[in-house]
């Protein structure tokens, strides 16, 4: 029961997507099922919501090392449900948009969840500097390859590397450090992309078929 | 809490206060709730450069802005996945009484699943979701594998076909280009070295270097066979190849970061400070 | 020989800011290389400082440059641009805060291009985040630049849906199965817009914006190819170079990061006096961007000089 049903559910719902794309009549039966997938998923939100309360809120029970900042996760978690939830001070009423513009949904978003995120991200700025400045090294040939190769990216996609190789006349100005960029974009790096494309693409198939048929089963968890 | 907190919370207080107040009166004759937006973009400051902070070491701001992040953002998602996909899809198909209260159209019954019309067979995301939340449960955590198979088949279902056609036929057909050209003469052939022409050596060596590079990568990540002889120099040009790919991701990557570090800065420099038009 | 007396002359605040500015960064990588040669390591948050002073000066005395558009740009251009008035156009914003300061001024510059044509734009979003940042866009670019411009009969809100590419695999048989309203609520039916669209199929170019997925490469497993619809993308420079397997034959063009935001304000500029006067948050990004770029790749070339004079000195006796 705890092993066979599931696998049962998997091999059915995957081939009938895999058959549908074969038999335009099943058009109807595939949407309807990726629309259950759909459904799901907004229950796997609840899950992750759920499960991050439990945590904080265990942290905050117990007393445990920095249970002040779980409280900051709870708070913010519950003010950001209610006034999504209940749509406070929405400007349209129950029907418009949560994130209409002006309502509190969306200001929390603007102010909040923006600096908040994109900050983030930027930290990385900085990070990627030191690891250049650290890390960046032309140790051995594949390392020079790889160097020179940044290089002429970060050149290129910036008017400075124009400025730099304006000189270059016309006939050869595939030379020029942007066009070089450009070339490299389009040759190596897309036969390099594509390498790993088809490796990956492969990849993600045959794992498909091994989930469809049962062979991979990991996902269930352990034996018991 | 330590003495050099404390000074540190007051002192941040205090800037707090004086950046809302001093916000709010510059915002005064642009707009009627110029105290609110006022205390917003101060608030939004005070988190950007909380983060920032980490910069210099790991500190309780940084540590108060990355949990507000975290229990925002779960809050966000589970309230945008309610109302657009539940309340969006769901409950139209469910429920004439509860499409009139969220005020959203009801949608007439349809069979699509043939014998069971939609206002019983929509029941089925919905029991496989409850299904789902048992996760929390200790005793019964084990029966929530049931809708995680229902996930995991169809992710696997719909890229089964979709893999195989986009990242492994189109890929391969898409690698087989001319790699000779029409002979026009040497003038023809070794002019317009540039982009933009496409004259016939670049648009040549360009083919060469998609179908030789694509060949090698592949090469290099074959691990069946031993990279010794021909294959093993094969392997080589791939290692080049994917490394000149890396380089050029890395300068993206960098382009990427600095770009959102450029985004942030200018709020602080614009939105807050003011210091730019 | 008398020119560069008043060109002197003639030097604003700004750039005596800039030159005093970067005679700072130049010192200081000169600082740095001495130290790099004589210690061999220098502190993380001296590298961090002239991160933050190479991008802070460009954004306080602004260094613009002009662009122009390269080909994989100018090609999705050309295509918003030839396709014929009242052209089914979607638009989706499938990206977060994160990558917002990259992508929003494509997504900006693309709606421009596309009400400015007289296309019908479908707007949506794979991600919860996506229809806060869309909401942005309308209510900073769509209302007050097309005032004329309706909600249901030029443009339509679709918003957010759960589920990745699974909405996907449902919106390129039927869209009104996934969205049976828009984002207020108002069915698709009642909707001018969709008149003639039933599904992905009856769109003439699709354009997602983003950098993570789902996003431009899902779109093109499972509604570009299997559907056959032209699509193009804006994405960040993250994502950019692996979605390059795909141009030309099933991406028409891909804007990659600031640049191909700025190349495509720039083209917008060139032919339409109406976008003069905005604002081209990628075209001003572009000087910090200049400056850091420089700046990391001196410390590139610092850090490798010090790793060979240090293995230089290691070998000696």
């Amino acid at each position: 029961m705890r092993r066979q049903v599931p696998l049962i559910i998997t091999f059915f719902i995957g081939a009938l997507l895999v058959i549908s794309v074969f038999i335009p009549p099943m058009v109807s039966l595939k949407e309807t099922f990726t629309l259950y997938f759909d459904i799901i998923a907004v229950f796997a939100f609840f899950l992750g919501g759920g499960n991050l309360l439990r945590v904080h809120l265990g942290k905050l029970y117990g007393k445990k090392q920095d249970w002040g900042f779980s409280l900051v996760t709870v708070a913010g978690f519950a003010m950001m449900l209610i006034v999504g939830l209940f749509k406070i001070g929405n400007p349209g009423g129950i029907a418009a948009s949560i994130t209409a513009e002006g309502s509190l949904f969306q200001k929390l978003f603007e102010y909040i969840m923006v600096p908040l995120g994109s900050t983030m991200y930027a930290l990385l700025a900085f990070f990627v500097a030191s690891a250049s400045y650290r890390a960046f090294r032309a140790k051995n040939r594949e390392a020079t390859i790889l160097l020179i190769g940044a290089f002429i990216i970060l050149l290129g996609r910036t008017p400075f590397g124009m400025m730099l190789t304006s000189w270059i006349p016309e006939q050869l100005s595939i030379l020029q450090i942007p066009n070089l960029a450009i070339w490299i974009m389009n040759g190596p790096n897309l036969a390099g992309q594509r390498a790993i494309m088809i490796g990956i693409g492969l990849g993600v198939v045959s794992m498909s078929i091994r989930i469809l048929l049962g062979i991979e089963r990991s996902y269930l968890g352990e034996d018991k | 809490m330590s003495r050099t907190m404390i000074i540190l919370l007051a002192l941040v207080a205090i800037v707090f206060a004086v950046s809302w107040a001093a916000k709010s009166a510059s915002l005064d004759d642009q707009y009627d709730d110029y105290i609110s937006r006022g205390f917003l973009i101060t608030l939004a400051a005070f988190l950007t450069l909380s983060i920032l902070s980490f910069l210099y070491k790991d500190n309780p701001f940084y540590k108060f802005a990355e949990h507000l992040f975290v229990g925002v953002s779960a809050a966000y998602w589970m309230s945008l996945g309610f109302w657009s996909t539940i309340v969006g899809n769901l409950i139209p198909r469910l429920s004439v009484t509860l499409s009139a209260f969220f005020k959203v159209p009801h949608i007439e019954d349809e069979y699509a699943l043939y014998i069971l019309p939609d206002k019983v067979s929509y029941f089925i995301p919905v029991v496989l979701g409850i299904l789902l939340l048992m996760r929390l449960s200790k005793k019964a955590g084990w029966i929530s594998s049931w809708p995680l198979a229902f996930i995991v088949g169809t992710t696997a279902g719909l890229n089964l076909v979709r893999y195989l056609r986009s990242d492994f036929i189109e890929q391969v057909s898409s690698t087989f280009v001319p790699l000779l050209v029409d002979w026009q003469g040497t003038g023809r052939f070794f002019s317009d070295f540039n982009l933009y022409a496409y004259g016939q050596f670049v648009t040549m060596l360009g083919n060469w270097v998609i179908f030789i590079g694509v060949l090698c990568g592949l090469v290099y990540f074959f691990f069946s066979k031993e990279h010794k002889g021909i294959f093993g120099g094969a392997s080589r040009v791939g290692i080049w190849v994917l490394m000149i790919t890396f380089g050029a991701s890395f300068g993206y990557t960098v382009m990427g970061r600095i770009s959102l570090l450029v985004g942030r800065l200018t709020f602080l420099f614009h939105d807050w400070l003011e210091l730019i038009g | 020989m008398t020119g560069w007396i008043p060109r002197i002359i003639a030097i604003s605040g700004s750039d005596i800011g800039i030159i005093i500015s970067l005679v700072v960064i130049g010192g200081g990588l000169a600082w740095l290389l001495k130290q790099s040669i004589k210690a061999g390591d220098v502190d993380r948050r001296i590298v961090f400082l002239f991160i933050f002073i190479s991008v802070s000066v460009p954004i306080l005395f602004p260094i613009t440059f002009s662009e122009t558009a390269t080909p994989i740009v100018k090609k999705l251009y050309d295509r918003i641009e030839n396709l014929p008035e009242g052209s089914a156009v979607l638009i989706s914003f499938d990206f977060d805060p994160a990558m917002a300061p990259e992508v929003q001024p494509m997504a900006d510059a693309f709606a421009r291009h596309c009400l400015a044509k007289n296309h019908k734009v479908i707007f949506m979003s794979l991600w919860a985040t996506g229809q806060s940042l869309l909401s942005t866009t309308l209510q900073n670019v769509v209302r007050p630049e097309f005032p004329e411009k309706i909600e249901g009969v030029d443009f339509a809100n679709l918003g957010y849906k759960a589920g990745n590419e699974g909405v996907l695999n449902v919106i390129v048989t039927n869209f009104r199965k996934m969205f049976p309203t828009d984002v207020n609520s108002i069915p698709l039916d009642s909707i001018a817009v969709f008149k003639k669209i039933r599904s992905c199929q009856d769109l003439d170019l699709i354009i997602s914006i983003g950098g993570g997925k789902p996003g431009a490469k899902e779109w093109i497993l499972f509604v570009g190819d299997p559907a056959n619809v032209p699509m193009g993308c804006g994405v960040a420079a993250v994502t950019a170079p692996q979605l390059y397997p795909y141009y030309p034959k099933q991406l028409l063009g891909i804007l990659g990061g600031i640049k191909g935001a700025a190349e495509y304000e720039s083209e917008l500029v060139r032919h339409y006096d109406r976008f003069a006067d905005v604002k081209k948050p990628g075209l001003r990004m572009m000087g910090p961007q200049t400056l850091a770029h420089v700046v990391i790749m001196a410390f590139i070339v610092l850090g490798n000089i010090s790793y060979f004079v240090t293995r230089r000195r290691g070998k000696k006796p």
